[in-house]
């Protein structure tokens, strides 16, 4: 057994958000200026250079790269041996509060009537799994909304099969054009019920690597080079960049429906990992 | 500068005053000009950027200060029209309503670089907050920026950017 305290948790929950919002990844650095080599359009170029840029001064400054600072989404997988000397969920809460207010992030959480700010970017939406083990993980994405509003659910008939998910994924990219600050990151939700197909979409986008199962990796690169041609390129204004990648997740799903999520992430894709 | 004279994928480098509004300040505005009462700012002529910054860190003019995307604004063409704007600066596409109005009373919508808030924060020279203090990140401020970049999406005459890089 071992125990992880609370201070432990707030810590380390401040730390990976203060260093998400403010450095750019190494994996995310390098689609930029890999697609800076590839890029066709001079404006497209162009915006791949300032995202370089950004990330330096980000750096060099201790800035955000980008105002909206997002809403935390966590997931937190506990170790069977794992034991945690307080509520996880308050002690996530006030990483949150403490790195939103020490390293001057945006506020971005309002009250869903009243649109009343919370004031401290809290709450966070957390998501546990129990493993084995008695380590604490937490996955944590900071996200923001333009990119989040992008996103997308369908339950498809059985008969549309996988001609029909290329179509709603492909679809759902199309439509948000240069809104959600592409090139993106495409997370996929396929099969499972409705909740779970979101969250996988979700959980897709903490992924780096082509999926382990054959048939659905072909499946990611085949959404990638389509994606891409459509055109849409980065920020919108053409370009034969438009998607650095697309993960897919599966589960298996009901004989009567054909779940399918995309979950749209920006070119900064912003995510942090914490073992404790 | 006459923004008038702007094309349509013309990228610039604006030296001047922005001010920042998104979707709680438009609510708010629309609201004051329903009432018949007086506005915070004189809007005629001014240009307007959709963004809501981080707050700003000691010893800084700015937090970072990217913007946000402008089809959420897309239903405030109206008021856009009323208060006299001559420039709107976001990011992405927006309606065909908006571009035809752009056409209509010579606007331009301009776009800058999503996601590059810290770099695009460097081109601001002070940052005042003129109303709408209580909505803190959704305040109006009066930005003073120099050679801050700018591409004409939507030219005055209603040209689209988008129009011209659209999927071949």
């Amino acid at each position: 057994m071992k125990e992880i305290g609370k201070e432990e948790i707030i810590n380390a929950v401040e730390n990976a958000l203060g260093t998400a919002c403010t450095k750019l990844s190494p994996y995310a650095l390098g689609k930029i200026t890999g697609a800076l080599k590839t890029e066709e359009s001079a404006l497209g170029k162009a915006v791949l250079k300032d995202l370089v840029e950004n990330a330096e001064v980000a750096e060099r400054e201790s800035v955000p790269l980008c105002q909206d600072t997002g809403m935390v989404t966590v997931f937190a997988r506990v170790g069977r041996d794992a034991r945690l000397m307080c509520d996880l969920g308050d002690a996530v809460n006030e990483g949150v509060r403490s790195a939103y207010a020490k390293f001057y992030f945006r506020k971005s959480i309002a009250d869903v009537i009243t649109r009343k700010n919370t004031e401290d970017n809290t709450p966070a939406v957390m998501h546990v799994e129990f493993t084995d083990g008695d380590d604490l993980k937490l996955s944590l994405i900071p996200k923001g909304a333009g990119c989040e509003n992008m996103s997308k659910l369908a339950l498809l008939n059985p008969a549309e099969g996988i001609e029909g998910v290329k179509k709603f994924v492909i679809n759902a990219v199309m439509e948000a054009g240069g809104r959600p600050c592409p090139p993106v990151y495409v997370g996929v939700g396929l099969g499972g019920n409705f909740e779970s197909c979101a969250l996988m979409a979700k959980k897709a986008l903490l992924r780096e690597k082509r999926s382990a199962d054959a048939a659905v990796a072909a499946l990611e690169t085949e959404l990638l080079t389509e994606i891409n041609a459509l055109g849409i390129g980065p920020m919108g204004l053409g370009g034969n960049n438009t998607c650095f990648d697309v993960f897919v997740e599966t589960a298996p799903c009901h004989i009567a429906s054909l779940p399918v999520a995309v979950c749209v992430q920006c070119h900064s894709n912003r995510h942090a990992e914490v073992v404790l | 500068m006459d923004l008038k004279k702007l094309k349509a994928g013309d990228v610039i480098k604006y030296t001047g005053v922005l001010y920042t509004a998104r979707d709680a300040a438009h609510m708010r505005l629309k609201k004051l000009l329903e009432e018949g009462k007086e506005l915070p700012v004189d809007f005629k002529g001014q240009i307007v950027y959709y963004a809501g910054p981080t707050p700003t860190p000691p010893g800084r003019a700015v937090g970072s200060i990217g913007p946000t995307t402008s089809s959420r604004m897309d239903s405030f063409m109206d008021l856009t029209v009323s208060l006299g704007l001559a420039g709107m600066v976001g990011k992405g596409p927006r309606s065909e309503n908006v571009r035809k109005a752009c056409g209509k009373y010579g606007i331009v919508y301009f776009v800058t670089t999503g996601g590059a808030g810290a770099l695009l924060s460097t081109r601001v020279e002070s940052s005042e907050v003129v109303a709408f203090q209580d909505l803190g990140c959704e305040a109006i401020r009066k930005l003073k920026v120099r050679d801050f970049p700018l591409i004409v999406a939507f030219d005055a005459s209603g040209a689209s950017i988008f129009e011209r890089n659209k999927t071949k």
